[in-house]
């Protein structure tokens, strides 16, 4: 794979499951510059199926990159201006240390043998590529969905390395309904024989009919009721009337089915397996003795929580919980809810409402940021 | 800027912690980041007013006072302030209590119903009344327990809530209402502020 950065990331780094990792790689990708005073860096962290590659088209894919609605020059997030660092999660498979790399003590693909690793590891692995780049404090950290968990843990564990944080339709922790739909997700990709206990990755095959199917849970999950049935309704997919089969009749079974096959040609199984398990294992609270409000003290880091009114899967009332949390711990925070039938992926496609916010927030930072810097 | 908004301003110490219940845009925040060094946050209903406040870099929490306040802890604020918006609760009683449990001190201010253009309106032409300060009709308007500068005294003494400070506004002019001149600043003030604890 050409046109992937890589930073070999030497020093150890401790596992939440107690194994002590070094010497790995992180794949990650820069837009923009970074300016004189350095004050204009942010760090955008990816959802469950994302990667680094945030704008622009996608190397590997030839498709546009994950956030191009969003994030680009004159965007919301205005790369002219900014400069953005996105890095694929570890657990991941844009070329970061993931399952489907190769085991130096064995010589063969990690498959299963690769660690469980936590929404706490992907974020201090991070790290250093602030280190790398010589950024001691970003202007801003934000994502969506896993990448919006990744912020409010990024702000938790290395306190006020950021102005401003911007976690988007997300939680502190998983409730039982994402765990429960990220296990179907699962269960489908291990209930498909090529998967073999995910030693399908050293045959060079790919467990497509299981992984097509966790694909399709996850969208399903990631629209509205009302989007998707605006959006589909009863249409039926190129014919008059219903086939009296099972092939794809309605509009919404081929939306899911060439969703699902589209994503197996660019996502590795076992990489689903290990990244949901990390976003089940997300609990902030667990992590410091006295909870929520623990996580959060001290905090001078400014936040913009965002929510979206069609959101099933991160809620408003989720997504509110956390703005409490902060509050209580006195934190600086300011919360959002944007109205829109788009559902949890409203983050990612044109919502010109939700792009104004950040826009206006992340320029307010910058201001702010500067200010701040010149005393 | 509102009148009200630099009596509001002038009444605050300098660094302390704010409270902007129902902060509109945020422009009494700003001013009182600029004035006085204040720490201010803002509560917000309406969804533009958020974002216009989130624009100008100002921190503001959409969401409704009558059911929200609860999320922040006990006297996290040295003041909470409620800037005519106290006549349009429901429980205007329960949120009363909510403003001073959030905050040390709370700054409530209303539209006078006593103020006598309001009170001609209905003696003389038998209609309810519209002026500046309550521009709306009897069935659209927001405000379900209007009330005087006078009723709010007696309210507050009733519940054994602290009157530190009450100002009568009207026009240009501010001045000060005690139990001696209430009668007759509650005739000619438009709006009325209390500091309470």
């Amino acid at each position: 794979m050409t046109n992937i950065k890589k930073l070999n990331i030497s020093k150890s780094l401790l596992l939440d499951c107690k194994q002590t990792i070094k010497d790995f790689p992180l794949a990650y990708e820069t837009y923009g510059k970074l300016n004189e005073n350095k004050d204009n860096a942010i760090l955008v962290f990816h959802a469950l199926t994302g990667d680094q590659f945030v704008t622009g088209l996608n190397p590997i894919t030839k498709k546009d990159g994950w956030w191009t609605t969003a994030v680009g020059p004159g965007k919301a997030i205005d790369t002219n201006k900014y400069f953005v660092i996105c890095a694929n999660v570890i657990g991941g498979c844009m070329g970061s240390w993931g399952p489907k790399e190769i085991d130096k003590k064995t010589n063969e693909p990690y498959g299963l043998n690769f660690p469980v690793i936590t929404i706490r590891d992907i974020v201090r692995s991070q790290e250093t590529l602030l280190e790398y780049l010589g950024i001691k404090k970003l202007l801003c950290v934000t994502g969506g969905s896993m990448g919006g968990m990744q912020s409010l843990q990024f702000c938790a564990t290395f306190p006020n390395r950021t102005f401003s944080a911007m976690p988007i339709a997300c939680s502190t922790s998983h409730s039982a309904q994402n765990i429960a739909l990220n296990e179907l997700a699962r269960q489908a990709v291990m209930a498909d024989p090529v998967w073999d206990k995910g030693k399908y990755i050293k045959k060079n095959i790919q467990p497509k009919n299981g992984l097509a199917v966790a694909r399709m849970v996850g969208h399903i999950s990631y629209l509205s009721e009302k989007g998707m049935q605006e959006k589909f309704g009863r249409k039926l997919q190129e014919r008059g009337d219903y086939d009296f089969s099972f092939n794809a009749d309605f509009q919404v079974e081929s939306y899911l089915r060439h969703q699902g096959f589209a994503f197996v040609e660019r996502f590795d199984a076992n990489s689903i397996l290990y990244i949901t398990r990390a976003m089940d294992y997300f609990d902030l609270s667990k992590q410091f003795k006295g909870g929520l409000t623990e996580a959060f003290k001290n905090q001078k880091t400014k936040f913009l929580v965002i929510s979206f009114s069609s959101d099933w899967l991160y809620t408003t009332k989720e997504n509110k919980e956390t703005v409490i949390a902060l509050n209580a711990a006195g934190a600086d925070v300011s919360f959002a809810e944007i109205k829109t039938d788009k559902g949890h992926d409203s983050f990612l496609v044109n919502e010109p409402e939700f792009l104004k916010t950040i826009k206006g927030f992340i320029d307010s930072m910058h201001l702010k940021f500067k200010n701040e810097k010149r005393i | 800027m509102k009148k009200e908004f630099k009596v509001i301003a002038e009444l605050l110490p300098k660094n302390v912690r704010v409270l902007d219940v129902g902060c509109g845009d945020g422009s009494l925040m700003d001013l009182l980041i600029k004035e006085k060094n204040i720490e201010a946050r803002g509560l917000e209903i309406k969804e533009e007013y958020v974002k216009k406040c989130i624009y100008k870099g100002l921190s503001v929490i959409e969401g409704n006072a009558e059911t929200e306040l609860h999320q922040f802890p006990d006297q996290s604020f040295d003041y909470v302030v409620l800037s005519q918006t106290l006549q349009a609760f429901y429980n205007p009683e329960k949120v009363l209590k909510e403003l001073l449990r959030v905050g040390k001190s709370a700054i409530v201010s209303i539209p006078n119903f006593g103020y006598w253009k309001v009170r001609t309106s209905l003696l003389i032409f038998g209609k309810m009344p519209m002026t500046k300060t309550l521009p709306y009709n009897w069935h659209n308007t927001p405000n379900l327990h209007m009330c005087t500068i006078k009723d709010m005294f007696n309210f507050c003494n009733e519940k054994n809530i602290k009157i530190d400070k009450i100002l009568g506004i009207n026009e240009d002019k501010t001045s000060q209402i005690k139990r001696s001149n209430l009668e007759i600043k509650n005739l000619f003030s438009k709006i009325g502020i209390f500091l309470l604890s």
